[in-house]
Formats: structure tokens, C-alpha cells, sequence
């Protein structure tokens, strides 16, 4: 778990602004895509399925805002600063949560690093880790398939792109 | 050489198949219940996936060991009893087990089921020992973190069962199944609900200063400046105020993982059965990469080539390991 002011290790993306609306209907689309796929997952996060959670790339220029209900599934971003009502939130660089998305990372590892952060309801949290961390194919994958081959040709960057950052953070004395 | 058995943690059925797919001889895992010392939230198998995870790892050679390592509060067995039936009737390869009713009942009602006595037992010398393996059958004891690898090469040579040590994981040095600590603040029993430090008692809190500070149903058990790695948020591992010292310090343990990769060899030769990873609270990344890299180990070893030791010190607590006790009772 880190320390916020610690997590950043450099600039944020340069990304142009970004009207969030514009995401929300894709985010929609992606959260109803991996439900579908992935039934058991609520079964895991039994009560805390009500819950909001907030994700936040702090290397991006917005955050997520998550309740994995299936029966009210709701996904979309907003922006940095904005402080939406939520039971718990999970902060770190991107390519780490993207990491830990795709079961190539450890959360508890990057706790000890430091290099996640989680505040509010502890419960919640780590629900949503076991019940993502259950989940066999990448959730990341299902997403970059909903794309085609340009989702693919991107997945593919981003791993490489992660793996980079995960040597980078091991050979950090 | 005798090959001893890899046994490898799994709170999921994913992670289940990570360590299969790893190179696992055995994994152990638990139910979604406080028959099981890692109750936590989103964790475990129910007993479904229980069954596809016995038919999975039977498929591919690899054993699945069941953990019923927790104590019965008074008067109410009944789950206990009835986890072990169920083992028994999806066909586990052996039940671990502390307590000493649970072992009665599953000896008697279930002959053919393979018992091992959990660390949790706390059963370190050759006439305890002794006596859990002639009152119930006992076929394999989990020695507590406590002893040195002489000890144990004695130890083997005087009891009457198979032995199996941690090698890699929690350190946890407490009197196994006796330690009560986080009771005392949560009001839940580590050793009969099975969660020390539950989720729900945990907090993160930034400080003014900028520092995190960990508490644990209020009470605060540490605090990490912005370079500092962290631990569990467990008292034993926590860092105190005390008059006679002028900073924080870990009274009781600190953030650090045991690492033996480099004793495996000695292990061996005192004639360990089987090694034991911990981690069943950690994700299948975790899973995957140390099950891979003490495969690789064992097997090195036992063909007698130079095991080329894996770097696991970014999985371990604190970014620190140990050898422990395994290699001197003086590791502090």
C-alpha cells in the first residue's frame, strides 16, 4: 500500500483532455461484457457487490468509479479531484493496476512496496482483489477482444509497456 | 535422494490451478467457513468448486490436501464433523487438521481418510508427536516455524510419521495455535474463526505528516513514513512505543518472510517429506511464481545439480526473508 505522495514516480501521461463523458458508455459496455463472462465473481464479493469503488490511476488524468452489482452494474469515470461517494479506494500507477488486473502481479506485494494504496473499507478492497484475482481469463483481454485486432495490437503494448515498468520496480533497490 | 513433496497454497480455485499448472505435487486449501485458518472475505472454495478442483488437480498427479486446521468452540463440532465428511466424500487426499476431536472423528468415521497434523497444533516434540499418530492415525506432521534444521534431522529420526517443514512465506513464530493477540482487539478468534486481522477490523489512514498508519479496530499497530515498505497489519507484527526505547520498534516480530531456498539441500538431507509454501491469502501471481521457482529448486537438487535460487525478496513481507530458526534461533 502506498503512500500517495510516494506512488507517482513521474509524470502523468500526456494524454490531451478528455471529455469523460465519451468513456462512460464504453466503460458501461465493458463492465456488462465482463459480468457476463464472469458470473461467479459476484458470488465472491457477496455483500460488498453494493459497494462503490473507486480506482485511481494517479499517473491518469481521471479516475474509475466502480459497483460491481450485477443487478445495478454501473462503471464510469470521473475526474481527478471529484470525491464520489465510495466505500473504499485503490490508487497506483496504471500499468501497476493493469498488472494486477492480469494476475501478473501481486497485491499484496505491492502493498509491501508501497507502491498501492488503499484507503476506506478494507473488507471491500480485498473482496474485490479475490474476486478479480478467481477470475481465469484477464478481464483486460476480454476487453481488448470487445475491440478487434486494434484492442489486441494495444493489450499487447500495454503488457509489454507493464512488464517494463515491473522489471524497472524489481531492480529498485 | 528422496524427492520431498512440493505443497502449495491456493485460496482460489485460479490459484489451485496456477500451482497445479506450476509444478505442485500437492496444494492445500480450505472452505468458505471457520473450519479453515484463512476465513477471509472473498477466499476460499465452496464445496463445488472444491470438487472441480480435486477432479483438476487428480487429472494432472497433483494431490489436494484440505485444511480443518481450526478449534471447535465448545459444544459445536457439528461443522467440523461435517467438513471432514465432505472431504471424505470428494474424494481429498488428506485432511489437516489441529484440533484434537476433529482428528477423533474423521480417524473413526473415515479410516481411510489421510490425516496431517496442522502447524496449528503446535506439536514439536517426538512424544507429542508420537501420541497424535497412535491415538489417530496420524500420517504427517507440520512442524512449527521454531526449529532448526537439526532439530528436525533428530526429530525425524524419532517419531513414527512423515515430516513437513515451511520453507518459503508468513514467518510466524507465535506458539502456533495458541496465539491469541489479534483477539484481543478484533473480538474474533484467529484460532476458531480462522482470521487473524480480519479486512473488516483493518485500516488506512494518511496522517497529517504524510505517514500511513495501520489500525487495527482503532487501536494503531503502525505507521510507515513515504519510504518505507510495509508489513501485515497483525499485532506480531507491529511496531510499539515503549518507555524504554526512543523510537517504534517491533516488539514481537518484524515484516519479514521466511526464505529456505538456500537450505533446501540441508532439509533433505534430515530427511524432510515434504516443504511447505505459505500463502493462501496471496494472489495467483504469487502463487505461480514461487511454486515455479521451488520446483525448479527441488528438482535441481534432487538431481543433483546447483539449484539456480530465484530472487522472490519482492514477494516477501516487507521486502525482507530470513532463513529463521531453520538456521539459528538467534535471528533477531
Amino acid at each position: 500500500m502506498t503512500d500517495a505522495s510516494r506512488t507517482p514516480r513521474g509524470p502523468r501521461l500526456p494524454l490531451p483532455p478528455l471529455p469523460l463523458f465519451l468513456l462512460d458508455p464504453i466503460l458501461r459496455r465493458v463492465a456488462r461484457k465482463v459480468a457476463a463472462e464472469n458470473p461467479d465473481l459476484f458470488d465472491r464479493l457477496g455483500e460488498h457487490r453494493h459497494s462503490w469503488f473507486l480506482i485511481d490511476p494517479v499517473n491518469l488524468p481521471f479516475m474509475l468509479y466502480l459497483r460491481p452489482d450485477p443487478d445495478a452494474l454501473d462503471f464510469r469515470a470521473v475526474p481527478k479531484g471529484a470525491t464520489p461517494p465510495h466505500a473504499a479506494r485503490i490508487a497506483g500507477r496504471f500499468l501497476r493496476l493493469l498488472s494486477l488486473m492480469e494476475g501478473d502481479e501481486d497485491g499484496d506485494a505491492l502493498f509491501f512496496s508501497r507502491d498501492l494504496t488503499v484507503t476506506g473499507d478494507t473488507e471491500a478492497i480485498v473482496c474485490l482483489r479475490n474476486a478479480l484475482d478467481d477470475v481465469e481469463r484477464p478481464v483486460a483481454e476480454t476487453v481488448a477482444d470487445m475491440f478487434g485486432p486494434p484492442g489486441r495490437i494495444a493489450l499487447r503494448a500495454l503488457r509489454e509497456a507493464a512488464a517494463r515498468e515491473r522489471q524497472q520496480a524489481e531492480a529498485q533497490p | 535422494m528422496t524427492r520431498p513433496e512440493l505443497i502449495c497454497p491456493a485460496g482460489t480455485p485460479a490459484a489451485l490451478r496456477a500451482a497445479v499448472d506450476a509444478g505442485a505435487d500437492a496444494v492445500y486449501c480450505g472452505f468458505q467457513n471457520a473450519t479453515n485458518a484463512r476465513n477471509f472475505v472473498g477466499l476460499n472454495f465452496t464445496p463445488q468448486e472444491m470438487a472441480k478442483s480435486i477432479a483438476y488437480s487428480h487429472e494432472r498427479g497433483a494431490k489436494v490436501l484440505v485444511t480443518l486446521n481450526t478449534f471447535p468452540p465448545a459444544g459445536k463440532l457439528a461443522l467440523w464433523y461435517g467438513a471432514v465428511d465432505l472431504c471424505a466424500e470428494l474424494g481429498a487426499d488428506a485432511i489437516i487438521v489441529a484440533d484434537i476431536a476433529t482428528a477423533d472423528y474423521a480417524h473413526r468415521a473415515h479410516p481411510g481418510l489421510r490425516i496431517h497434523l496442522s502447524v496449528q497444533a503446535a506439536a514439536s516434540s517426538p512424544e507429542a508427536i508420537a501420541w497424535y499418530v497412535r491415538e489417530f492415525g496420524v500420517r504427517r506432521v507440520v512442524l512449527p516455524r521454531i526449529m532448526t534444521v537439526g532439530e528436525i534431522a533428530g526429530l525425524v529420526a524419532d517419531i513414527p510419521c512423515e515430516v513437513e517443514t515451511f520453507i518459503f512465506g508468513n514467518h510466524g513464530l507465535m506458539v502456533e495455535g495458541r496465539c491469541s493477540l489479534t483477539t484481543y482487539a478484533t473480538g474474533q478468534s484467529t484460532n476458531m474463526d480462522g482470521a487473524c486481522s480480519p479486512a473488516a477490523c483493518v485500516a488506512y489512514d494518511r496522517e497529517p505528516d504524510g505517514s500511513l498508519a495501520t489500525r487495527l479496530s482503532g487501536f494503531t499497530i503502525d505507521r510507515f513514513g513515504p519510504g518505507d515498505t510495509a508489513g501485515y497489519p497483525t499485532i506480531c507484527k507491529g511496531r510499539y512505543l515503549a518507555p524504554c526505547r526512543e523510537d517504534g520498534y517491533y516488539a514481537f516480530e518484524e515484516p519479514v518472510s521466511l526464505n529456505a531456498s538456500a537450505m533446501l539441500g540441508e532439509l533433505i538431507a534430515a530427511g524432510v517429506h515434504a516443504f511447505k509454501i505459505e500463502g493462501r491469502q496471496r494472489s495467483k501471481a504469487y502463487v505461480k511464481k514461487v511454486v515455479a521457482a521451488f520446483r525448479a529448486a527441488v528438482d535441481a537438487i534432487a538431481e543433483g545439480r546447483e539449484p539456480e535460487l530465484a530472487d522472490l525478496v519482492a514477494l516477501t513481507e516487507g521486502q525482507k526473508q530470513t532463513e529463521g530458526a531453520l538456521k539459528t534461533k538467534r535471528w533477531r
